[in-house]
């Protein structure tokens, strides 16, 4: 079958797609947008997660004619048009939310999605927010930076302890 | 669109902070952190190309069958499939195997573990080779298993491997032993009767798995040669080489692999997975063929953290001195050798812990079972020791009425101490002081969830539900709710041990380009996600005082950098990059002399550095730019990089100076238990590590939260559920779970640089330490909480409960 979607603002045909194929196969292997990671399959990782006519989605979960139509939005569209990271990625990158990487493109997006709903969450917002995505390498705590980063510089505030460029040390 | 290649070279400016020269100490930002948040970073599972088929493995459902026949004539019938492998189409060697060649490549006449490789197919699409593998017909034959000591030992037990040839096979007291080793020290029968206090306890640790992100994954890509380019997710490209070239059938050097893009490791990628598969199917077929394990197939697809059962006897006097330790330690390696026989010296010679036991009498064996293939994971045999050992610190502090951490001070192993191996302690040990710190730090207030409450009076409370045992399950408001507080702490080996001859390699090249001086940094290291990459970068900017530096994509055309494993990549391949960088800077100052050093005194001055792309004398005099030194030479070494020698341990005493260095982390633990239901919040994870030297202190810092989490994992959570047949119960992200971001509590670290005069920087390995003495500390934290006894990780709701 044929499934046409905007991807990032960007139209976009996938043919011979197979009925079984999920969103994420179709994004990852037809479009060349392979920024969603495959970690599960089954919904428990947010590795896939992309936007879904603004919803967060595990993209595996989809079944890619189900997406026909919609608008996307993978972790290729967050930066600006001119190459600048978001804020939240910059922050990510600059807290040392990132390490093997894998997890990044679905947390990113859920980070996006909670700092546009709660500007500036409680840490317990943000765990809340974030539960759905797991991470191997960090043990959350840069993530949790990240976020408060990203949501401080958004409110004007100056970078919160921990995000700066000399972690938490002594003696 | 052609191939997607993985990353081309990361090149990265020191400029992060004004004042910073990107230098080893700061903290540095990733080479590779902006190709990952904008989804540009090639993964190896992203890996593409416009001819390529994808490859499927055929696994035996049973844990220990004969196969009487394979036939694979309507698989081969299936539209869109190019090819149908067994072991009867193998060109070469049948057998791989890191340590041990034991493995079969593809099952001959006998599957030894559910999710053997039996067959491959390579399609057109990867539901159509599922669907094919689907019709290749297996009769099997049912064996009985041996799953654990008493089966894998009886009379009559079915044999695992008959015919082995091992270096360990002579030696051990039974074939179904992959390897054994004591470690004696003192005289434990002498001594016995001297201690005032005894406690006994026996320990079972669980299967934990690596459950790294980015599942297997390859890109194998035949080449015009009749060679074969392969770009993967491994830990150690030429060991993968080593195995693969006998298997294909071809000369090394025509078996060539570039890393791609790796979501994380943490031992599980140290053997072959998919790497001998893609190749083969790509021969055969003339066409590039990606193969990528789902969730599912990858708890099949690599080894496991061993399963463990542990059995100690610690006698004291009353005033809290040990006076020996008694252990016998029965790790599970399953099927296969894999590593087994590395695990079993570090169990037995860390069994004791980081104390200072004047007598010790310890064993430690790795079994063949029918269980799934155990292996390399963070760790490596320290962790399930560290559990059984801290839980019998906290037993004999209990029977002295003793402080458990007074206890552990009073024990703890210092520099000039000697470990049961009779190696002297050389460096740092700081055990007492890192038990220091993580008492005191304040501890974090009781009853969390408690909050104002929402429009309510003054003093009214409401409950958030998020601080509690169950969380939004909303099982309960803080009734039955009690705290606990727990240590641990650990000991862990830097780099690979027992005489191996343990090396990394690094080619480093200074030219002027653009009227600018640049480094390229060429190494074979695996960069799984640590930050090597990052360290190697600050290295060569320290070393060469140069700004810009280029670090090429590692592959094999370059020496090898030994496994990312052990904790031993910023050691070993920091430490070769450090080495190299250092003849590099030697040739540069000797150019520097021969062509403008002619009635320059400057030149001829002891301790000459490169600072900002120009030649400094020690006092800080400038005496030429590097691109006026270099010209348009560039200076280009390869050079390798070695660590002290060791030695193995003797067979029967387990003495020997066996390893490189050792590393140190304490936890402490606090946490919430529904003693009601058996739920546990761990409320907050303190660590204090030494490292020695932070060459990345935020690098460090990832790794210290991200190791306590994979012991938190273990405590509470991580548990591969094998039946007595051998089959696994759970092998999906849904019921095997690992630490969601509401799982993990705040954890404060504290980070020690004592430095060892031994390492380059005198930096120690970082990323192992942490892993190990989390899990006791929260285990002893829930026993506090609860006052059971709890001898097997993870602890289970059941186990609280008694349900």
């Amino acid at each position: 079958m044929r499934v046409n979607l905007t991807v990032n603002g960007r139209p976009l045909t996938a043919d011979d797609v197979w009925e079984g194929e999920s969103l994420l196969y179709v994004l990852r292997e037809r479009l060349g947008l392979p920024g969603a990671k495959n970690a599960c399959e089954q919904g428990e990782c947010g590795s896939c997660t992309v936007r879904l006519d603004g919803d967060l989605v595990c993209a595996c979960l989809v079944a890619a004619g189900q997406a026909e139509g919609a608008e996307i939005r993978t972790v290729e569209g967050l930066a600006e048009a001119d190459g600048r990271l978001a804020p939240i990625q910059a922050a990510f990158v600059e807290t040392g939310a990132v390490q093997c990487g894998f997890c990044t493109p679905g947390l990113l997006l859920a980070a996006e999605d909670l700092l546009a709903r709660v500007p500036r969450p409680a840490d317990a917002d943000i765990r809340e927010a974030l539960s759905g995505n797991l991470c191997r390498c960090t043990g959350y705590e840069a993530v949790l930076d990240a976020v408060r980063l990203a949501a401080a510089r958004a409110a004007g505030a100056p970078d919160p302890a921990g995000a700066g460029p000399t972690p938490e040390r002594r003696p | 669109m052609g191939v997607v290649p993985p990353p081309s070279g990361l090149t990265q400016r020191g400029d992060t902070a004004p004042q910073a020269t990107g230098g080893i100490g700061e903290s540095t930002q990733r080479p590779d952190g902006v190709l990952k948040v904008t989804g540009e970073f090639a993964y190896a599972s992203d890996l593409w190309h416009q001819d390529m088929l994808w490859g499927h493995t055929l696994r035996s459902p049973h844990a220990h069958a004969e196969i009487r026949s394979v036939d694979i004539a309507e698989a081969l019938a299936v539209p869109g499939v190019h090819a149908v492998l067994t072991h009867r189409d193998l060109p070469a060697a049948t057998h791989y195997g890191l340590e041990f060649t034991d493995q079969p490549v593809l099952a001959v006449d006998r599957v030894r573990y559910q999710g053997e490789a039996v067959a491959l197919v390579a399609a057109d699409h990867p539901e159509t080779a599922r669907r094919a593998a689907a019709r290749i017909r297996v009769d099997y034959v049912e064996l009985p298993v041996v799953h654990d000591e008493a089966s894998a030992t009886a009379p009559g037990a079915p044999v695992l491997h008959p015919d082995r040839t091992d270096h360990h096979a002579a030696h051990v007291p039974h074939p179904n032993v992959v390897h054994r080793q004591p470690v004696i020290s003192g005289d434990v029968a002498a001594a016995a009767p001297t201690a005032e206090v005894v406690v006994r306890g026996e320990y079972t640790v669980g299967t934990q798995d690596q459950a790294f992100l980015g599942p297997e994954s390859g890109l194998a890509v035949p080449a015009e040669d009749g060679g074969v380019d392969l770009y993967v997710a491994t830990q150690w490209l030429h060991v993968d080489q080593r195995q693969l070239a006998p298997v294909l059938g071809l000369p090394p050097e025509l078996v060539r692999l570039t890393l791609g893009g790796v979501g994380g490791a943490f031992g599980a990628r140290e053997d072959l997975s998919m790497q001998a598969h893609a190749c083969l199917l790509a021969l055969r077929t003339g066409r590039p063929v990606k193969m990528v394990y789902n969730r599912e197939e990858s708890f099949f697809g690599h080894v496991h953290r061993h399963p463990a059962r542990l059995a100690y006897e610690h006698g004291a006097t009353r005033d809290g001195r040990l006076v020996y330790v008694k252990g016998r330690i029965v790790l599970d390696g399953g099927a296969y050798a894999s590593s087994s026989a590395a695990v079993v010296g570090n169990a037995a010679s860390l069994g004791v812990g980081p104390y200072r036991v004047p007598h010790t009498h310890l064993e430690a064996i790795a079994l063949y079972t029918n269980n799934p293939p155990c292996g390399a994971m963070r760790g490596f045999g320290a962790v399930q020791a560290c559990f059984a050992y801290e839980a019998q610190l906290d037993k004999l502090a209990a029977a002295l009425a003793m402080d458990p951490v007074e206890l552990r001070q009073r024990n703890a192993l210092c520099q000039g101490d000697t470990m049961p191996t009779g190696q002297p302690v050389d460096s740092p040990a700081p055990v007492a002081e890192l038990l220091r710190l993580v008492r005191e730090r304040p501890l974090p207030p009781e009853r969390p969830w408690e909050v104002p409450a929402a429009g309510g009076a003054d003093g009214q409370v409401g409950v958030d539900l998020r601080e509690l045992p169950g969380g939004l399950a909303n099982t309960s408001h803080g009734e039955g709710i009690v705290r606990g507080v727990g240590y641990g702490v650990g000991i862990k080996n830097v780099g690979f041990s027992e005489g191996f001859d343990d090396y990394s390699t690094a080619r480093v090249r200074l030219a002027v380009v653009a009227g600018e001086p640049r480094v390229t940094v060429h190494t074979a290291m695996a960069e799984v996600g640590q930050g090597g990459v990052t360290v190697h970068a600050q290295i060569a900017r320290t070393e060469l005082g140069v700004s810009q530096v280029n670090i090429l994509p590692a592959d094999t055309r370059v020496g090898s950098a030994g496994s990312t494993s052990a904790s031993r990549q910023t050691y070993m391949t920091g430490g070769a990059v450090r080495n190299t960088c250092l003849a590099v800077r030697a040739e540069a100052l000797r150019l520097g002399r021969r062509r403008l050093g002619a009635g320059q005194p400057g030149w001829d001055e002891p301790g000459l550095r490169l600072v900002d792309g120009k030649v400094v004398t020690r006092d800080g005099a400038v005496l030429a730019g590097l691109a006026e030194v270099l010209g348009d030479e560039a200076i280009d070494l390869e050079l390798e990089f070695r660590h002290r020698p060791t030695q193995p341990f003797d067979r029967e005493t387990g003495q020997g100076f066996g390893h490189v260095q050792y590393s140190f982390c304490a936890h402490r633990a606090v946490v919430d238990v529904d003693v009601e239901l058996g739920l546990v919040k761990v409320v907050e994870l303190a660590a204090a590590q030494d490292v020695g030297r932070a060459i990345n202190p935020r690098a460090v810092l990832g790794q210290i939260h991200g190791g306590s989490t994979q012991g938190l994992g273990l405590a509470v959570l991580e548990e591969i559920l094998v039946g007595p047949d051998g089959t696994i119960r759970n092998p999906s992200f849904t019921d095997y779970l690992i630490p969601t971001i509401l799982d993990v509590p705040p954890m404060p670290v504290d980070v020690l640089e004592l430095a060892d005069e031994h390492a380059p920087y005198g930096l120690r390995g970082v990323g192992e330490a942490p892993t190990l003495s989390a899990t006791p500390a929260i285990v002893a934290a829930i026993r506090q909480a609860t006052g059971l006894e709890l001898p097997r990780v993870p602890v289970r709701p059941e186990h609280l409960t008694g349900t």
